[in-house]
């Protein structure tokens, strides 16, 4: 059984073709990347994923189960979390507690229990804190623990993101273009922690991203898109002398008469 | 200053973050506890109506302040817990059943109009909680043997075990308990996980969904708790007011029972005592302005105009409502000199365009 299948995945919006037919598959441990040029239809593959849209045609098996048809709450339950290319993080609450969300899968109390803020409440906040403690010790954020996400500058909200997503302790973690808006610095430290999680985490990671050097030095496969259908998959080195690839962002090669 | 060290996360769960704050609680329950013995039947009333109110203020808060769901449709739910109240308790049903079923059923209609919400945002939803108001209010009018249609009812004196509680000071303490209780109920939920999923949907219900909050369910559950709590203050309203009827629960109602909020401070539990207690006095206030008037002019007429006009005024200059102002002196005294204007000021959030609907 493999970790996550793609089959023939398609959606269109009215008359427009997003998705067409693609396949892939991500295995356990790995770190695998969709490219492609603007509009390639890369993150309506997540938003497929992520099951904010539904798909027109295909399937999506996560550890065998189907994913279409579920609603989109129920992906968090069974492993897989996600962040943003636009960051969608709670603006006015502090680091820790958009970090706690991230526990709400986790909780295991009742709306009675919580009006009353039993000892089951009380033991079940504090262990979900050191949780998130760990998520924070392993981003570094202790320093911006307690401060409002709507002061904090993009670079560390990008980070604050994917720390809500590992609070979420997934399998599979969906990461849409992990470096858009990092500055070189940030990008690195981005490589850095997408390596931790996948070698010390053991969490699988499917990644959007357009950073050519971000995506070499951490992916195991790549695939690429183009128009919405897949063009090319293998090894980084593999994809990017892909000659379908290459006319995909530079065009097709002039021929002189 | 104060600067909080924690040393365990049992410090970040607990109900009082300082000892500070613990004194000027206890403080303020003393005061309260107190209050009969220093304050006079008119501002016992007053206390009466500021706790009723404060009760409302946390259910709108749970719902508005922190799942961002607006209701403009409040009094609807006060006119579904206080005929209820009403009518159990004139049939002879002990205060402590009838006021619980008061709130569950005002809880039950809450999940009915939450139904609607969780496809309707913005204006729309409030359009629609406006519609429901509206059916409620003619419901009561209409439904002449149960409720007595436009001549009202009269609403018999709270009795509980066998002793009379419309008392003064008995029916001060019995809003003063419930109005502690909803507020801990509230406070609890708050540092609780559905708490924190109310507030994730109010900031960003896309990825409150993608963390796995069933977005369903939590809307519905805040109507109901925000009905619920808004049922309770009905059943004690009607008690107060002894005599209940349709033109008590309009539209107007509903505005001003979103002052409260909107006055105090949306997002703050605070806010919403300090908003109730502002709405009781602001009448007052007005009409000790009656020398001034020119003639022909009644204060009850400019009741409406100046609640219109604080509502834009604070929209506009204070946000924050009275507890945001009470924050930013707390803040200018505790910074003294170094308070700085923009301290407060939500920055802009960064590329909102491109939001996934």
């Amino acid at each position: 059984m493999s970790f996550l299948k793609v089959e023939n995945l398609g959606i269109r919006f009215g008359g427009v073709v997003a998705v067409d037919n693609v396949s892939f598959e991500v295995r356990r441990g790995e770190v695998f990347t969709i490219i492609g040029p603007n509009g390639a239809g890369k993150t309506t593959i997540f938003n497929l994923l992520g099951l904010i849209y539904a798909p027109s045609s295909g399937r999506m098996l996560f550890e065998g189960r189907d994913l279409t048809g579920f609603s989109p709450h129920r992906i968090a339950a069974i492993g897989i979390a996600r962040t943003f290319q636009n960051i969608e993080l709670f603006e006015h609450a502090s680091v820790l507690q958009n970090l706690l969300i991230g526990r709400h899968r986790h909780r295991s109390t009742s709306l009675w229990q919580e009006l009353t803020f039993t000892p089951a409440v009380r033991r079940a906040e504090i262990a979900h804190r050191e949780a998130v403690e760990k998520v924070i010790d392993f981003l570094d954020l202790a320093k911006v623990r307690d401060t409002l996400v709507a002061g904090l500058p993009y670079g560390v909200r990008k980070v604050v993101e994917l720390g809500r997503a590992l609070a979420t302790e997934p399998r599979l973690l969906l990461l849409d273009e992990p470096s858009s808006g990092l500055n070189p610095e940030e990008t690195d430290d981005m490589a850095f922690w997408i390596e931790d999680i996948q070698k010390h985490l053991g969490i699988t990671v499917l990644m959007v991203e357009h950073d050519m050097n971000l995506v070499s030095r951490v992916s195991d496969r790549v695939l690429a898109l183009n128009l919405g259908a897949a063009i090319a998959e293998g090894t980084p080195a593999e994809v990017q002398a892909h000659p379908k690839v290459i006319e995909a962002y530079l065009g097709s090669p002039v021929h002189r008469r | 200053m104060r600067f909080l060290f924690k040393t365990g996360y049992e410090q970040d769960v607990r109900l009082f973050k300082h000892a500070g704050q613990a004194f000027w609680y206890g403080v303020l329950a003393v005061v309260l506890l107190a209050a009969p013995a220093w304050a006079g039947d008119y501002v016992m009333t007053q206390l009466h109506f500021i706790c009723i109110y404060s009760i409302v203020g946390f259910g709108l808060m749970m719902l508005v302040g922190f799942t961002g769901q607006v209701s403009l449709g409040h009094a609807a739910f006060l006119a579904v817990g206080a005929y209820t109240e009403a009518l159990m308790h004139n049939a002879g049903v002990p205060f402590v059943v009838s006021i619980s079923c008061a709130a569950l059923f005002s809880g039950l209609v809450g999940v009915i109009v939450g139904l609607p919400a969780l496809r309707l945002k913005g204006i729309y939803l409030a359009i629609a909680t406006l519609a429901f108001n509206v059916i409620v209010e003619e419901i009561a009018a209409r439904w002449h043997s149960l409720t007595g249609g436009n001549e009202g009812m009269t609403v018999k004196p709270v009795r509980m075990l066998g002793y009379d509680l419309s008392g003064d000071w008995q029916f001060y303490y019995l809003c003063l308990i419930l109005t502690v209780l909803s507020a801990l109920a509230c406070v609890n939920l708050l540092r609780s996980p559905t708490g924190r999923a109310f507030v994730a949907i109010r900031d960003s219900e896309i990825s409150a969904s993608c963390m796995g909050v069933n977005l369903a369910k939590c809307k519905t559950m805040s109507f109901a708790i925000s009905a619920a709590l808004t049922g309770i203050a009905g059943g004690l309203y009607g008690h107060k007011i002894a005599f209940i009827s349709p033109e008590q629960f309009t539209l107007f109602q509903s505005i001003e029972l979103i002052t409260i909020v909107i006055l105090g401070g949306i997002g703050f539990l605070h806010g919403a005592v300090l908003g109730a207690a502002f709405v009781i006095v602001l009448p007052q206030l007005i009409s000790i302005t009656k020398g001034w008037l020119p003639e022909g002019v009644a204060p009850t007429g400019l009741q409406a105009i100046v609640f219109g006009l604080l509502l834009i005024l604070f929209i506009i200059f204070e946000p924050l409502g009275l507890y945001g102002r009470w924050l930013k002196i707390r803040t200018w005294f505790e910074l003294f000199p170094f308070y700085r204007r923009g301290m407060f000021r939500r920055q802009k959030t960064y590329m909102k365009s491109e939001r996934v609907r």
